[in-house]
């Protein structure tokens, strides 16, 4: 299991040092950083200085290390655009965009798992089917459309729900969060729903075909000829075996649902990386770009390594050392 | 027989509703099994026996379904039972034994957690109790240092092990009649006849009756009291076991006797029935067997022949005699 671990740190090491190369190489070569950090008045003199300043005379490789080592300690540079640490930049905006994106792998596996299981098992039943229907518009339908025909319906019509922001929020410690204070609530609703409609289909689907799947297999027709009730035959026994893809997709979909806040970010105007990123793109903000491109990779990354965990976690086949003296029948 | 049979099929007819109409699977099964006895059902594959068990315990999945017949568990009629009523019937009345055991039990979950599980179904006990019954049951089939082992999931199990548990499971509520569906052959040979004598013993001891169904002849001369031979969705042949194998009467079955090789004799090519059982859809009509009968006359190729009510009987219209065994 260490060794396990140990393994998936090092692959994990790797993919971040490639990643640390990209970024480096958009901040190095996307336009030069003096050019972009300077005014037009500025003398060769004070290029010069800033030059040597950020370390741009050296050589690529010290470079590259001087960027990597920095980017460890957290240190991006300096926006170019308000002049702020890129660091604290991303920081202020983290919990805004966790939060949403909490809520939307909340929702789409209390909604997307039991919705599959429902089809799966009540596949012939007129609902069934029209839930499956629903879960084709909802792959289909962008997440910016939803999201601006909800702000119609609830914000514009109906005047329920907040059209933009995060509403209040509260700070704890570094944290700033909108869970706490009944307008930050409601501000969460709309794109929350809006960024995991299609992962709540997605789930329902996934879980719908390993649903199907498992109930074609022997330990299900053994457990239904041993008499265990529908419940424990499709809760305990059925679903359960169907957990493992689930967490791989879920784990693996929150790195996608970061991506995915983009736009909803955008929608909603929530003040989350996402929105600091598209803003950094329109400003030519490299650091910031370079670190959101680190920073989501990171995520990536430790999300890959927990799905890993989690599996040795539900499969006790995978638990290596859990094996004690045992002849194998294979 | 004047007992009365704890289980008693009828006439069963099952069949599978296609694109092209329905294809009969089962056609005209009858048989008893008597509280404690042992019935081999052999046959070829498709020959109906799997499916056989499969229509007792009432799991036969669409599109199949049950058309005719009917089957009584001592004297009540279990064929037509609302599902609920049958499932509360399977694991508690009948238990079953499936083929493969790497594939029969949860991986996810632990044996004894399994066997506690279908326990709590059926008995009215604690969970505490259920566990202690759960262990003097893998004690019973078998299981070295069961008390750690109760808590080991299944891949931790050799495949002869696993088959053991599997048949915990199957025993865990005392039915009175055990499916036992082709159980030894998913194992090795040496496996194979530890799990049979096993099986064996285990009915024996707790009397309950054991429909078994396998397609090796070894399996059954060693274990079964009676024996049915199945062909193309009927029964061609039913009878005590030494009878059966030592005076078949149906050319089948004794085309199948012939075809075991023999330490004893020295044979030169292994005897073999010559072509195919027919497909579901182009069984002819008559006796099934008959394009493949030496014996066949007009009359099998249009009368079916049935069986009758004997201790040993084959449906066949032109039996083998004393003297055709020599």
């Amino acid at each position: 299991m260490l060794f396990f671990i140990a393994k998936r740190l090092v692959n994990a090491a790797g993919v971040m040092l490639t990643v640390a190369l990209i970024a480096f190489i958009i901040f190095r070569f996307v336009g030069d950083p003096v050019e972009l950090m300077l005014n037009e008045q500025a003398s060769q003199a004070q290029r010069d200085e800033l030059r040597q300043r950020l370390g741009l005379n050296n050589n690529m490789l010290v470079q590259f290390a001087t960027f990597v080592a920095n980017a460890a300690r957290g240190d991006f540079g300096i926006s170019y655009r308000n002049q702020q640490e890129v660091f604290t930049l991303i920081a202020e905006r983290f919990p805004a965009t966790f939060e949403l994106v909490l809520m939307a792998t909340f929702l789409s596996l209390a909604i997307g798992i039991p919705l599959g299981v429902y089809t799966a098992i009540r596949r012939d039943t007129v609902l069934a089917r029209l839930l499956e229907f629903i879960s084709v518009l909802g792959v289909s339908l962008p997440s910016f459309a939803l999201g601006i025909l909800l702000i119609l319906l609830f914000s514009v019509t109906l005047q329920w729900l907040p059209a933009f922001g995060r509403g209040e929020v509260v700070q704890i410690g570094g944290w700033s969060t909108g869970l706490l204070t009944p307008s930050g609530r409601l501000a969460l609703i709309m794109p929350s729903v809006t960024l995991s409609l299609f992962q709540i289909t997605l789930v329902m689907r996934l879980v719908r075909a390993e649903m199907l799947e498992t109930m074609r297999t022997e330990f299900i027709r053994f457990a239904r000829a041993r008499g265990l009730t529908d419940r424990a035959v499709h809760f305990r026994y059925a679903l359960r075996n169907c957990l493992m893809p689930v967490i791989t997709v879920t784990g693996l979909q929150i790195g996608n649902l970061i991506a995915f806040a983009l736009v909803t970010e955008t929608v909603f105007q929530w003040p989350g990386m996402g929105l600091l990123f598209v803003q950094a793109v329109t400003f030519v903000d490299i650091p910031v770009m370079a670190a959101y491109l680190m920073m989501v990779s990171f995520i990536f990354v430790t999300l890959n390594l927990a799905v890993d965990l989690a599996y040795a976690y539900v499969d006790p086949r995978l638990r290596e050392d859990a094996v004690a003296g045992t002849a194998n029948g294979r | 027989m004047t007992e009365t049979p704890l289980l008693s099929v009828r006439d069963l007819k099952l069949v599978f509703d296609g694109r092209k109409g329905p294809l009969t699977a089962l056609d005209g099964v009858s048989f008893d099994i008597r509280p404690g006895e042992i019935l081999g059902v052999v046959g070829e594959s498709g020959a109906g026996k799997s499916l056989t068990g499969t229509a007792v315990i009432g799991l036969v999945d669409p599109p199949g379904r049950i058309a005719g017949g009917s089957i009584h568990l001592a004297g009540q009629r279990i064929d037509n039972l609302p599902a609920e009523a049958m499932r509360a019937l399977r694991g508690r009345r009948i238990g079953a034994i499936f083929q493969d055991p790497l594939t029969s039990l949860h991986p996810l979950l632990k044996v004894g957690d399994q066997i506690v599980e279908t326990i709590l179904t059926h008995l009215p006990v604690s969970r505490t109790e259920a566990r202690a019954r759960a262990l003097d049951l893998l004690e019973q089939v078998g299981i070295p240092a069961a008390s750690t082992r109760i808590d080991h999931y299944p891949h931790q199990f050799s495949g002869g092990m696993r088959q053991r548990v599997v048949i915990a499971l199957a025993l865990c509520a005392e039915p009175d009649l055990i499916i036992a569906d082709e159980p030894t052959t998913a194992l090795d040979v040496s496996i194979q006849a530890q799990i049979t004598s096993l099986i064996k013993r285990l009915c024996r001891e707790k009397g309950a009756a054991t429909m078994l169904v396998t397609h090796d002849m070894g399996v059954i001369a060693e274990t079964a009291d009676r024996v049915a031979v199945m062909y193309a969705g009927r029964i061609a042949e039913i009878g005590p076991v030494a009878e059966v194998t030592r005076r078949p009467r149906h050319p089948y079955t004794a085309g199948l006797m012939a075809s075991i090789p023999s330490v004893l004799r020295r044979n030169a090519t292994l005897q073999q029935i010559d072509g195919a059982m027919p497909r579901l859809g182009a069984i002819p009509p008559g006796c099934s067997f008959n394009p493949r009968c030496a014996r066949a006359t007009e009359l099998c190729r249009t009368l079916q022949p049935t069986l009758g009510l004997q201790a040993h009987e084959a449906a066949c219209h032109h039996p083998l005699v004393e003297a055709d065994h020599g």
